[in-house]
């Protein structure tokens, strides 16, 4: 399983044909109390770069962008119930959506960790 | 070049002293002001059961005086300032001709020697108008009056069910003011202007105390046990339970008095007098009934509407979204906003539009979260 990282501070977990994909711990900081996550349907195909959800904090509205494209496989029920997940363990339960990769280049140009890291370090 | 200016974002004198308490800084108003300490979700809760202490040294504070100030006032705000007594104070607005809203603003009336030296009127504007208020007060208040601004004065809010449990052990005798009443007092040797009164809903108090002492002042209240420190974030989701309307939001040229629910602000003797910017509209709208009405919502399931959001009656769209957001106290998606009459009774069932889905929605009285003010003989 590899993770990588987008400059709109998704991470994407992949493992074989198909990809996890939540939002940074840096993200969810800048967030502030998540109250809401808005997922993409199952089955739905989104784009790299595209709007994928909305996270809500208590605040305002968010969008979270595709780190790649693909189609929408699972959602991650369990913020329907505690969205403060994403709060809490934003990189792990926390997970928004599960989709299968349309183009394995496309993971090309997205950081590794290392990489997030001192990119988040220069914010 | 652009001929537009850029906007300078300025510091309050708190500045350094939130940013050592670990606040995340965010612009609003043209100051640097913190959005939040530990969260907004915590920092709202703790100010419904204990205190909390916001920095609201944005806001405008000035001071007009000269004789007959009162009916000067009156000739601008639709209030009764005339028979407003000593140390007393009332939420009003500032109307442009048509009778639409420029500001709410908070006016007390001075004792005749009192904190600010002379027979006045001690007035508290939104920090993002208050140049714009400055300007129009100058513009259409007689020139024998004076007006003027108490930039070296920073305004800090103590809000919560403990405020004065906190306050009195720095300050006694805070206890004995009631809700809109105000006085001079000193806490550790700094003179304050202190009224019980605030944005929350709760009890609480709002203190002017000189800018140089702010910090020294911020961190004694901040010491006292009940007491943390609360962003804008908690200010504002406090004040939407609260059903309180925020400038430039919920309130603006386009919502009159009556449009926006504040009757209690256009008192009857104004009515029938009149006098006042718009007033033969906004009384006719109070008679006759307001074509338009700013109203609460309390939304099925947890998805928050946002400012902006179209309010739909059936397939009709009937209004908009001023503020919304979630409720910390009640845990559900709440909502302001202006519909169209006829869509405004408690109860009506209506949906906004977010995002192409529809959210079911329920027209609901205000205040969202009962408020706790301490009043005269209670």
């Amino acid at each position: 399983m590899t993770t990588y990282y987008t400059d709109e501070h998704e991470w994407i977990s992949v493992e074989g044909g198909t990809a996890t994909v939540g939002i940074t711990d840096y993200a969810q900081a800048q967030l502030g109390d998540i109250v809401f996550v808005e997922l993409p349907a199952p089955g739905s195909n989104v784009t790299k770069g595209g709007e994928a959800a909305v996270v809500e904090s208590v605040k305002a509205a968010s969008d979270v962008f595709a780190p790649i494209s693909g189609t929408v496989s699972e959602v991650n029920g369990a913020l329907e119930e505690d969205p403060a997940l994403v709060n809490s363990a934003p990189e792990t339960d926390g997970w928004f959506f599960k989709l299968s990769v349309a183009d394995a280049a496309e993971l090309e140009g997205l950081m590794n960790a290392a990489e997030y890291k001192t990119f988040c370090d220069g914010l | 070049m652009s001929d537009e200016p850029e906007e300078i974002i300025q510091t309050l004198p708190l500045d350094r002293w939130h940013r050592a308490l670990g606040a995340r800084m965010v612009p609003f108003a043209g100051y640097q002001m913190p959005i939040q300490y530990d969260g907004i979700i915590a920092e709202h809760l703790w100010t419904r059961e204990s205190a909390g202490l916001f920095d609201v040294s944005h806001m405008g504070q000035l001071l007009v005086s000269g004789g007959d100030a009162d009916r000067a006032l009156e000739a601008l705000l639709p209030g009764d300032i005339v028979n407003l007594g000593v140390d007393r104070m009332r939420y009003s607005l500032l109307l442009d001709e048509q009778g639409g809203i420029l500001d709410d603003l908070m006016v007390t009336r001075l004792p005749g020697a009192g904190l600010f030296g002379a027979a006045a009127f001690y007035l508290v504007v939104n920090g993002a108008t208050k140049a714009d208020d400055i300007g129009h007060l100058h513009e259409y208040l007689p020139e024998e009056l004076t007006l003027n601004h108490l930039d070296e004065q920073a305004l800090l809010a103590l809000q919560g069910p403990k405020a004065v449990d906190a306050l009195a052990r720095l300050c006694p005798g805070v206890a004995k003011l009631v809700f809109m009443t105000a006085g001079a007092f000193e806490i550790a040797g700094v003179p304050a202007w202190i009224s019980r009164s605030g944005y929350t809903g709760e009890d609480g108090f709002e203190i002017s105390i000189p800018a140089k002492s702010a910090e020294r002042i911020a961190t004694l209240i901040t010491e006292q046990p009940e007491v943390r420190p609360i962003g804008l974030g908690a200010r504002d989701s406090l004040r939407l339970e609260a059903g309180l309307p925020l400038y430039g939001h919920d309130l603006d040229t386009s919502t009159d008095p009556a449009m926006a629910g504040l009757g209690f602000a256009v008192p009857k003797r104004r009515r029938a007098e009149g006098g006042f910017p718009g007033a033969p509209g906004i009384i006719r709208h109070f008679s006759e009934g307001a074509p338009r009405k700013r109203i609460g919502m309390i939304l099925a399931g947890r998805q928050p509407a946002r400012e902006g959001a179209a309010i739909l009656d059936g397939d009709i769209r009937v209004g908009t979204i001023t503020s919304g957001g979630f409720s910390p106290s009640l845990q559900v998606p709440i909502a302001m906003g202006y519909v169209d009459a006829p869509s405004a009774e408690l109860g009506r069932a209506l949906e906004i539009e977010v995002r192409g889905k529809r959210l079911d929605a329920t027209v609901a009285p205000m205040p969202f979260v009962p408020h706790r003010y301490v009043r005269q003989g209670s």
